[in-house]
């Protein structure tokens, strides 16, 4: 077990410890001004510009260029972004749980829809209610998300004018900002009119969750709906069946939790796919978060945010995976790692 | 969601449930409406049409995040919408229907015969707006008009400098050179001195740049060490006071309960920052938006046939023109430029990109200003000739250069990418490759008044109804430096001729010096005018007393929402 844990650990901190290497090396290889670059600052004057080089160590090796940005890193002094001059540090600890948001939006639609509907599906394969579920799920699947949102805001914005396209809520409402989290953050900001507050934020979360959240249904439904079929063809169940038990009472007692147990991890590791997806629609529906921000700072060539967001982004990523694959071998040491569900 | 289906969904589910055995009893039917009503869960909740908590709120759907909340530092058209009618007053003000100058903060004024000397009475009992920041403890007075004027006019001041220093629209039209002394005579009474009579003064004074600020808050700031406040969480005297702003995201206003003038606006006012024009278009429909800047031209045939949204129309005291950087050679030779004009079809353009609607630029003032020559003369389509001048010039073959495209869209320029495609393919025809360039607006024309451009397509949009406004900050020397002259063409033949033309108040005097400096623009091209756009603003049709305002940045004192 503490091996286990010392070579996840190992894995992790070696991967982090490239990343950073690689985001370090980013500013140099960028177009422009190296200086501009590192610091987000445009010099003034050469006054200003020896200064900053001093301050950045740019006269002194890469390595000693290195530590200092590994310092100013863990001493949360991330730097400016060139365009707005705000601390890039704060503006991800702002984008970044409206990302998550969405995210977990996405995911409990997912879990909700797609766990059950695969389970039914599974327990009465091959009828064409199960055609019916596996053609949506291909089609679900198959769907580029962006377009798909797109396809929502024709349809319930333009043409039924049902439902809100841009932000997280409406801006009448003055949701100040505190944790990042919409929801939390209304029920923080004491509005007269929390509840009408609260369904607006509904509104304006639906088609952006339910873009991203088809793809994830899709394939939570295929995952459950084969791993059902397998467990439900496994001796021991054959063996209840025989003793005579309904069928409710099999798959309540043996089918339901042995056929989740193997699918939990890989629908765990969806979230990262889930963060991808979310960082695309966040561009359509003016969502707020971390793949909004980035877009922008692409836009602008802001280098300096670049490399803030994408060390930030494949950081959340590998940590959750690596946690993830951690806590899968250790509740299952006999499981080859190899071993995956079938799709 | 219709109701009939729904209950169909309900009922089965209630089936559903009721099953003694709970998946031997799955027939198909019985799936499909499981996922039905799945669906119709998610959708439900969003059956309600749109609807605004508030009716007292009116949100504007800007193109862009404003540089300063202070028009003095920049000339763009976003950071004086957002500022200069919302948060400030100026001494002086257009009126919007006919660009007659009318009291602001000034209640009446008196001109020297000389012309030098001009005296001001102020408004009393004008209040500053009381924000989370700021508490005012007096009334505005001639403190606050000396410093606004000082910050700008002299560089010893001791706010000159913060925020950049550099004031552009005075600077371009040489302002500070031009006054001598800012005299308080009491508390509401000031004088201020010429060094040479300034036809377009008075004009000037009621642009969006000239506002007031608060002398008190500049010294507050300034004992806590933060001068550079001032002009990002502002203090005006404006019928709106700034409440909170986010990059790129928002800006949210209150209105300034105790403004000197009876308003009619909304309690809220919030700029929703959405630079994509098709998304403005998308909220104004959704009734996301209340107003849009600029709407795209595409969809101004789409907005005109929707019963809930409104077309204002106006023609634009604007120009676009495609600009060659005289800095640099071949572009120094005015042989070149008129060849590159040559080689483009206007007509096209106006076709194609204005959609007809705008108006043939022949020289850079339009029609509605009273300086405009009907009998112009004009470079018409001839790529031959375009060719033989290229060649006189000594400009090869497959000679490469850059045009550089605005990044946002202007009622001079609705889309300079598409522009810029256009004249790529025409100065194909006379054998010159043409790169595309751009960068976000910030940094474009940061780049532009550095001077690393060949050409660029853009244009301007008349501060007042003066057509000095034109000549003067678009092409003469010391709009250089100040970043309003993109062909950075310095010509003292027409300095001459613009200073000239200030001298004096004689309209027909002018109108001659006007009609000189057109001929020699003529000859030496810097720019080669476009054209002329209407200006448009879209509402949704519930919204009254929004107008566009042709003196410079959008209103909304008088703005208000029907349920």
């Amino acid at each position: 077990m503490i091996k286990l844990l010392i070579r996840y650990f190992n894995l992790m901190v070696i991967t982090i410890f490239a990343l950073i290497v690689l985001s370090f090396l980013l500013p140099y290889l960028f177009p422009g001004d190296l200086l501009t670059n590192v610091s987000g600052i445009v010099p003034q004057s050469e006054l200003q510009r020896e200064a900053l080089a001093k301050a950045y160590r740019l006269d002194q090796s890469y390595f000693s260029q290195f530590q200092l940005y590994l310092s100013n890193l863990f001493s949360g002094n991330w730097g400016v972004s060139s365009v707005s001059q705000l601390d890039l540090l704060e503006e991800i600890k702002r984008a970044f749980p409206a990302t998550l948001e969405l995210v977990i939006y996405a995911l409990l639609v997912a879990t909700f829809v797609g766990i059950p509907v695969g389970f039914i599906s599974g327990l009465k394969h091959h009828n064409p209610a199960d055609f019916s579920v596996v053609t949506f799920s291909i089609v679900g699947y198959s769907f580029p998300v962006f377009w798909l949102a797109l396809l929502f805001i024709t349809i319930f914005c333009l043409q039924l004018q049902w439902l809100p396209i841009s932000g997280r809520v409406d801006l009448l409402y003055e949701v100040q900002h505190q944790t990042g989290f919409v929801i939390i953050d209304i029920w923080l900001s004491g509005l007269d009119n929390t509840k009408d507050a609260y369904l607006n934020a509904l509104r304006h979360a639906i088609l952006p969750t339910l873009s991203i959240a088809v793809v994830t249904t899709a394939l939570f439904i295929r995952f459950t709906r084969r791993s059902t079929m397998d467990v439900m063809e496994k001796g021991y169940i054959i063996a209840a069946k025989s003793r005579g038990f309904t069928q409710r009472q099999i798959f309540f007692k043996h089918g339901f939790k042995n056929a989740l147990i193997p699918i939990l991890p890989i629908l765990a590791l969806q979230i990262s796919t889930l963060i991808t997806n979310a960082m695309i629609v966040e561009n359509i529906f003016s969502w707020p978060g971390i793949g909004y921000w980035l877009i922008q700072a692409i836009y602008q060539q802001d280098y300096p945010a670049i490399r803030a967001g994408m060390l930030v982004v494949a950081l959340f990523v590998l940590t959750l995976t690596i946690t993830i694959e951690f806590i899968t071998r250790a509740l299952d040491p006999t499981k080859e790692e190899t071993a995956r569900a079938a799709v | 969601m219709n109701l009939p289906k729904l209950k169909i969904n309900i009922s089965c589910l209630k089936a559903l449930f009721t099953q003694k055995t709970f998946y031997t009893s799955l027939t198909s039917k019985n799936l499909i409406c499981l996922i039905l009503s799945l669906i119709a869960m998610g959708t439900l909740s969003g059956c309600k049409p749109v609807q605004k908590i508030t009716h007292n709120a009116i949100t504007y759907c800007s193109e862009s995040s404003p540089a300063f909340f202070n028009p003095q530092l920049d000339t763009s058209s976003t950071t004086a919408d957002a500022s200069a009618h919302q948060i400030y007053d100026r001494l002086l003000e257009f009126n919007p229907e006919n660009g007659k100058i009318e009291p602001g903060l000034a209640s009446s004024w008196l001109v020297s015969n000389d012309g030098l000397i001009y005296t001001f009475q102020l408004r009393r009992n004008v209040k500053f707006h009381k924000t989370d920041y700021f508490t005012p403890n007096r009334n505005f007075n001639a403190d606050d008009v000396i410093f606004s004027i000082n910050r700008w006019r002299l560089p010893s001041h001791p706010f000159h400098n913060v925020n950049g220093g550099s004031y552009p629209y005075f600077a371009s039209l040489n302002l500070s050179e031009t006054i001598k002394e800012v005299k308080r005579i009491n508390g509401y009474r000031i004088e201020i001195s010429l060094f040479k009579p300034d036809s377009s003064f008075l004009a000037n004074l009621a642009t969006d740049f000239s506002v007031i600020l608060s002398a008190e808050y500049a010294d507050y700031l300034l004992e806590k060490g933060q001068p550079s406040k001032l002009d990002v969480q502002p203090i005006g005297t404006g019928p709106y006071k700034f409440v909170y702003y986010q990059q790129n995201q928002y800006i949210r206003y209150e209105r300034h309960a105790e403004y000197f003038l009876p308003i009619k606006g909304s309690e809220h006012l919030i700029f929703d920052i959405t630079t994509k024009s098709s998304l403005r278009m998308a909220k104004l429909i959704t009734g996301e938006c209340d107003a849009v800047a600029f709407p795209s031209q595409n969809d101004l045939a789409v907005i005109a046939d929707r019963e809930d949204l409104t077309l204002l129309e106006k023609p634009g005291l604007n120009i676009g023109f495609w600009a060659f950087n005289t800095s640099k050679a071949p572009f120094n030779n005015p042989k070149v430029r008129r060849a590159l004009s040559l080689a483009v079809d206007k007509t096209s353009i106006l076709d194609a990109i204005y959609l007809g609607q705008a108006i043939r630029a022949k020289n850079i003032v339009p029609s509605a200003s009273w300086a405009y020559q009907t009998n112009t003369k004009e470079l018409g389509y001839n790529p031959v000739r375009a060719r033989e001048l290229l060649d006189e010039a000594g400009v090869p073959y497959n000679f490469t250069m850059d045009i550089w495209a605005m990044p946002v869209q202007r009622a001079y320029n609705p889309n300079a990418a598409k522009m810029a495609e256009l004249i790529q393919q025409y100065l194909k025809d006379v054998g010159i490759t043409a790169n595309i360039v751009s960068y976000d607006w910030a940094i474009f024309r940061e780049n532009l008044t550095a001077g690393m451009h060949d050409s660029v397509l853009i244009g301007w949009n008349a501060d007042n109804g003066d057509p000095d406004n034109f000549y003067r900050p678009l092409l003469t020397c010391d709009a250089i430096p100040s970043g309003t002259n993109r062909a950075m063409w310095c010509n003292r033949d027409y300095d001459k001729i613009i200073i000239q033309a200030l001298s004096t108040d004689n309209f027909e005097q002018r109108k001659a010096l006007y009609h000189q400096a057109n001929t020699l623009l003529f000859q030496e091209m810097p720019i080669m005018p476009i054209a002329h756009a209407y200006q448009y603003q879209a509402v949704r049709s519930n919204i009254q007393g929004l107008d566009i305002n042709s003196f410079g940045g959008i209103r909304f004192d008088d703005v208000v929402k029907t349920p």
